[in-house]
C-alpha cells in the first residue's frame, strides 16, 4: 500500500511536470494608453535569407515592443512605398512622405550550421542620417533575443533611456480545480509575456517572488511544507535552497542592492518584524522590534536603509516607514490617507511608490509621494492595485490587480502617460516581479 | 516536434486521468501526517465534529446538544482589519478548549486568513493576528499551547472569489483543522 502510495506520488510528480509544459498562463501585452504624440516609426520586415520558415518573427517582435511601449506608433506595412533592407536600397525623402520620423530595415542570414547573422541599420529620417548598425549573431532560438536588444537599442537612441525590453518578469499563477485543490506556479517570461516557463509548481500557495540583482537567483516563499518558508533558487540549475524554518511567518524576502543580504519578515518572536540575513554567514539580524505589524521590507537604492510597511501608528492603519541600518533609527514617510503599504523607493531616492488608500473611497491604488514635498501623485484607475515592481530602467511599474472575479497583470508608466494590460489566457495572475538587467 | 507535443499531452491526459481515478483512494501525501490539509470551508462537518465525545459527564440533552453545536461550528469570522472574537466565537470556543482539554493527543491547527483587499503579505499578517487571537483564548481557557498551531495564509486561499462586501466577509476567517 505504501509502495503503491509512493508510486503514485512519483507519477503525480510526473504528470504535473509534463502538463506544467503545456497548461500554464501565458501573458499577452494589450495597451490601454500611449503617450499623445508617439514617435512615427517604419520598420521594414526584415529579409530573410536561409532554410525554412523562421518561427519568431524578428520584426514582429520589435514592432510590438516598441508600439507598447506607448512611446511608438509603428507604420502599416501596407503603406510602405519600397522594402529596403540596407542603406543603399533606401531612399528616405519616400519615408518623410509616408510621414516617417524613423526608419529600421534589416536582414537575417543563415550562415550554416544553424547559426544566423541579423543585420539592421537605423536612420533619422528628418536628418537624413543613419544613426546606428551592427551585426549580430546568434542560434535559431536566440532571435527573440536578438529582437528584444535591437528594440533596446532604437527605444534608448530615440528616448534617450535605456530600454528593458531583454528583461524577464516573475509572476505567480493559481487555478483552483475544485473547493480541495488549487494548483500554484511560479513564472517566469520574457517582458513582453513570451516564452514563459514554469520554474515551480505546488498545490499550497507560492508568494512573493524576487530577483537577486545580478538576475541569477530568486527568492520566494512557499507553502509546500504546510506552513510558510523561504527559499533561494538558482534559475540555470532550478537547483533550490530552504533559507529559513522558523515557526510562524516566513515570507517576503528581498535581495540587497549588493546581492549579499536578504531582508524578510519573520513573525518567530510573536508578531511580524522585518530581519536581514548574511547569505554568506546565514546569520539573522533583527532589524525591528516593535508589538505592531511590520512587514514588506525594500532596500533603498543605496541599500542602506530598509522601507517597510507597518501600523505602529494605529488604528490598525498601515503607513510607510524608513529604518536607517547603521543606526536602527525609524522614521514615518507617509501621512496622507488612511492605508499605505508595499513602499518601493524609486532610483531618483525622492519618490516613493506605494499602494494608496485615500480618506474618501474604499479602492485602492498605485500612488507615487514624492518624500520631500509630501505630494502624492495618483498613478492607476484599476480595482484593487498591488504588488508594484518597477522596471529597471524605472520607466514602467508592472502590477497585479483585479478584473471581473480574476486577478491580471498591468503595467504603467512612472510618469503615467502609458498604460497596458498584461491579460493571461487562464487562471489568477498576480505578484509580478520585473528583473533586473542581465548585464 | 507536432507528433512529440501531441504524445506528450496525451500522455498528460492520461496520467491526469488514471490520477483521478487514484484521488479517491489515496491520500495526498503533504508530509505532516496530522495536518491533514482537509481545506473545507463550510461549517458543517469539520474533523472536530466527527471525532466523538466520549462523555456526556452528567450533560441534559440540552447541554449536549449546545456542546456538539458548538464542536460543529470550525470556522469564525472577522471584522474588516480586526481579529477580535465575536461573543458567538467566543461562546463556540469555551466548548473546543474542552473538548481539547479532554483529549491531550488532539491537536488544532489554526488557520488564520483575510479578504483580498490591500497588500498581500500585510495580510498574511492580519491573517495570524486572527488565528493567534484564537489560540490565545484557548489558551486562557486553559489548553495546552502544544496543541495549538497558527498559520496564516493571508488572502491566499479565498473561499469566494467575488468582490463584494458579502464575498470578502466570507474569507475573513479563521478555520480550525
Amino acid at each position: 500500500m505504501r509502495e503503491m502510495a509512493r508510486t503514485v506520488t512519483r507519477i503525480f510528480l510526473l504528470a504535473a511536470a509534463l502538463l506544467a509544459a503545456h497548461a500554464h498562463a501565458q501573458l499577452q501585452i494589450v495597451i490601454t494608453q500611449g503617450v499623445d504624440n508617439p514617435v512615427q516609426i517604419a520598420i521594414v520586415p526584415f529579409e530573410w535569407t536561409g532554410f525554412g520558415v523562421l518561427e519568431d518573427n524578428v520584426t514582429d517582435i520589435i514592432n510590438a515592443n516598441l508600439r507598447n511601449s506607448g512611446e511608438f506608433a509603428p507604420i502599416a506595412e501596407a503603406n510602405m512605398l519600397s522594402t529596403p533592407h540596407e542603406q543603399s536600397e533606401v531612399f528616405l525623402r519616400d519615408w518623410r512622405f509616408l510621414g516617417a520620423d524613423y526608419l529600421l530595415v534589416g536582414k537575417i542570414t543563415e550562415t550554416g550550421g544553424g547559426a544566423m547573422q541579423v543585420q539592421y541599420e537605423f536612420f533619422d529620417v528628418l536628418r537624413e542620417q543613419r544613426l546606428m548598425g551592427e551585426v549580430l549573431g546568434g542560434s535559431r532560438t536566440q532571435l527573440r533575443d536578438v529582437a528584444h536588444n535591437i528594440s533596446d537599442k532604437i527605444f534608448e537612441q530615440v528616448t534617450g533611456v535605456r530600454g528593458a525590453f531583454a528583461t524577464k518578469l516573475l509572476y505567480v499563477t493559481s487555478q483552483r480545480v475544485n473547493a480541495d485543490l488549487t494548483n500554484y506556479q511560479l513564472n517566469m517570461s520574457d517582458a513582453d509575456g513570451g516564452r514563459s516557463q514554469v520554474l515551480l509548481t505546488s498545490q499550497e500557495p507560492i508568494m512573493s517572488p524576487s530577483w537577486s540583482p545580478d538576475g541569477t537567483r530568486i527568492a520566494y516563499s512557499s507553502f509546500e511544507s504546510s506552513r510558510p518558508r523561504i527559499y533561494i533558487q538558482e534559475l540555470s540549475s532550478g537547483a533550490r535552497r530552504q533559507m529559513t524554518d522558523f515557526p510562524g511567518i516566513n515570507s517576503s524576502p528581498v535581495f540587497s542592492p549588493d546581492g549579499t543580504k536578504l531582508a524578510m519578515v519573520l513573525s518567530k518572536d510573536g508578531n511580524p518584524d522585518i530581519y536581514v540575513m548574511d547569505l554568506r554567514t546565514n546569520d539573522l539580524r533583527r532589524i525591528t522590534n516593535h508589538f505592531a505589524i511590520d512587514t514588506e521590507p525594500s532596500w533603498t537604492p543605496d541599500g542602506k536603509s530598509l522601507i517597510f510597511t507597518s501600523e505602529r501608528g494605529g488604528n490598525s492603519r498601515p503607513q510607510i516607514y524608513q529604518v536607517d541600518l547603521d543606526t536602527g533609527w525609524v522614521e514615518r514617510l507617509t501621512f496622507q490617507g488612511t492605508y499605505n503599504s508595499k513602499g518601493l523607493m524609486l532610483p531618483d531616492g525622492v519618490n516613493l511608490l506605494m499602494v494608496h488608500r485615500d480618506n474618501t473611497y474604499d479602492e485602492y491604488h498605485l500612488a507615487i509621494q514624492n518624500i520631500d514635498r509630501g505630494t502624492i501623485r495618483i498613478l492607476t484607475e484599476t480595482s484593487l492595485d498591488e504588488s508594484p515592481s518597477i522596471a529597471p530602467n524605472a520607466s514602467m511599474v508592472i502590477y497585479a490587480s483585479k478584473a471581473g472575479n480574476r486577478g491580471i497583470l498591468n503595467a504603467v508608466s512612472i510618469d503615467g502617460r502609458v498604460k497596458f494590460r498584461l491579460p493571461a489566457n487562464q487562471g489568477d495572475v498576480r505578484e509580478p516581479a520585473w528583473s533586473p538587467f542581465f548585464d | 516536434m507536432q507528433t512529440q507535443n501531441v504524445f506528450k499531452v496525451g500522455m498528460a491526459v492520461l496520467l491526469t486521468l488514471t490520477l483521478a481515478a487514484c484521488a479517491s483512494s489515496d491520500t495526498e501525501d503533504m508530509g505532516d501526517a496530522d495536518t491533514g490539509m482537509t481545506s473545507s470551508s463550510s461549517t458543517s462537518g469539520g474533523s472536530a465534529s466527527s471525532s466523538g465525545v466520549d462523555t456526556n459527564g452528567g450533560l441534559s440533552a440540552a447541554q449536549v446538544r449546545e456542546r456538539d453545536n458548538a464542536l460543529a461550528m470550525t470556522v469564525f469570522y472577522f471584522e474588516f482589519d480586526r481579529s477580535d472574537l465575536s461573543a458567538e466565537a467566543r461562546a463556540a470556543l469555551v466548548h473546543h478548549a474542552n473538548y481539547l482539554k479532554e483529549n491531550p493527543s488532539r491537536r488544532y491547527r489554526l488557520e488564520g486568513h483575510a479578504d483580498e483587499r490591500g497588500t498581500r503579505e500585510y495580510n498574511l499578517a492580519l491573517g495570524e493576528r486572527r488565528a493567534q487571537a484564537v489560540e490565545r483564548y484557548l489558551q486562557v481557557q486553559g489548553v495546552s499551547s502544544n496543541q495549538l498551531e497558527t498559520i496564516s495564509y493571508g488572502e491566499e486561499n479565498s473561499v469566494d472569489p467575488g468582490t463584494t462586501e458579502a464575498a470578502y466577509a466570507r474569507n475573513r476567517r479563521v478555520e480550525i483543522h
